[in-house]
């Protein structure tokens, strides 16, 4: 099964992959070979390539995904994979939306930039 | 003075090198630009091309019309024009064309008594329309050389929003298109509402914007949420619709970026050409100058010439009494001319 991760600037990745599982805005799912075409929007979660080679941790922001022919394309605006990311930065990015969320509750961007540096430090691992 | 206008030239000539020096080093420099901005249009290429296959695919699946962005609003009362020029300037007719071009267009539509929304890209579009005094509803700089995503969002985004506010009923984007590095052409085109021909969406869904037709067109494929199979053996997640309604604006994105990309590619192939054509010039002048510096030499040196055979002439007449005197031939000797001949 052939996994495209394409971001607008350009190819961020491309492999062979046994399973690809990712997170819609309904929910987590998983793409075997074969699998049936397939829409989905991506919700902000990590995705993981997995290959006999070894897994590959993608942290996405939003996008697409679509599966079809045995091809799976992930359009995503922002997609980090594993070690593009800077541990240091999503750490501090991590504390500083907690102190804001712990001063006012419902802030929006607080509470998104949360999801994101979560989602950064899990696949950082 | 003898001399003088060969010093003039003398310095013009250095001047006109140093120049070309520095014009040479640009044409240089926008030839490897170039490559790199056409390298990004290509790296760009796939995304849209993605993309533009999902909508299809969505459309193919029953996505209708129920998005903004498809229906044409069926009054017009405002315009967005969006204005893609460079921040600097020495790159040929390359801002002009494009500026010109906008004007024109503008014109047309405050002529229809439409209300004009100017959104101006690169600092030179801002400063012409500004000494105009158009209003200048939102402009953006600094980043036309190598354009971001992070930034086509930004400019998609001023339009967008006030769009889907209905401020906004139409946008049209004029910038450059990077046809190869040779040519380039001004294009004028729509960037919102989307043509649903261009993106593979039934016509016919979209135009009528009422929603029931869309509902009927989405009916047998799509239940609500959840993952629907599809005419076209596809499965949603969430609804067609909804991963539309987040599609679209992404792709209006994609399509911002693109064009800020060929935009750049343009403008590096337009300076490229005019600091080529400069360094010619610059050549071209260098030579006629030389000539005309050399002609002034050469015309100084008989000038002297003259002047001190005709002086010793008039010595050897004067001095016919005292015979050894100034002889003429000792004068024209070495001394009278140093090296010069």
């Amino acid at each position: 099964m052939q996994v495209e991760l394409v971001s607008p600037e350009r190819i961020l990745y491309t492999g062979e992959a046994d399973m690809v599982s990712c997170r819609t805005t309904d929910g987590d799912i998983a793409f075997l070979a074969n699998h049936a075409p397939f829409v989905g929007a991506l919700g902000v979660a990590p995705m993981r390539i997995s290959s006999p080679e070894g897994t590959v941790s993608v942290a996405v922001h939003g996008g697409f995904v679509e599966v079809r022919d045995n091809r799976v394309i992930v359009l995503s605006d922002v997609a980090e994979l594993a070690e593009q990311i800077d541990v240091e930065r999503a750490r501090e990015a991590l504390e500083r939306a907690e102190a804001e969320l712990r001063t006012d509750p419902d802030d929006a961007s607080a509470a998104a930039a949360l999801a994101r540096a979560t989602v950064r430090l899990q696949v950082a691992g | 003075m003898a001399g003088g206008k060969e010093r003039i030239l003398k310095r013009r000539i250095k001047s006109v090198q140093s120049t070309k020096k520095i014009t040479r080093a640009m044409e240089l420099i926008a030839a490897s630009r170039i490559v790199k901005a056409q390298a990004r249009v290509h790296a760009a290429r796939p995304y849209s091309e993605q993309i533009t296959q999902v909508i299809a695919n969505l459309a193919a699946g029953g996505a209708g019309g129920t998005s903004a962005l498809l229906a044409p609003r069926p009054e017009i009362r405002t315009v967005a024009f969006v204005v893609l020029t460079a921040d600097r300037g020495l790159c040929g007719a390359y801002n002009t064309s494009v500026i010109r071009a906008a004007e024109r267009s503008i014109a047309t539509h405050q002529a229809e008594g439409r209300q004009i929304f100017l959104v101006t890209v690169g600092r030179k579009a801002e400063s012409y329309f500004r000494y105009r005094e158009y209003h200048i509803d939102a402009s953006f700089s600094g980043f036309t050389e190598s354009p971001s995503y992070e930034n086509a969002r930004e400019v998609a985004q001023t339009v967008a929003q006030r769009f889907d506010d209905g401020e906004i009923d139409q946008v049209q984007l004029v910038s450059t298109r990077f046809l190869s590095a040779g040519s380039q052409s001004v294009v004028e085109r729509t960037l919102m509402p989307l043509d649903p021909d261009s993106i593979g969406l039934p016509a016919s869904s979209a135009t009528t914007s009422a929603p029931a037709a869309a509902v009927a067109v989405a009916a047998p494929g799509a239940g609500e949420g959840g993952p629907a199979p599809s005419q076209a053996g596809y499965e949603f997640e969430p609804s067609p619709e909804e991963i539309l309604d987040r599609l679209l604006p992404r792709y209006v994105e994609a399509r911002m970026f693109a064009a800020l990309l060929d935009a750049a590619a343009s403008e590096h192939a337009a300076r490229q050409r005019a600091m080529k054509a400069a360094t010619d010039n610059a050549d071209e002048l260098i030579k006629s100058l030389s000539r005309v510096m050399n002609r002034a030499r050469q015309d100084t040196i008989t000038t002297e010439i003259m002047e001190i055979v005709s002086g010793a002439e008039a010595l050897r007449q004067a001095g016919a009494l005292v015979q050894d005197d100034l002889l003429v031939d000792r004068i024209i000797s070495v001394d009278a001319f140093p090296s010069r001949i």
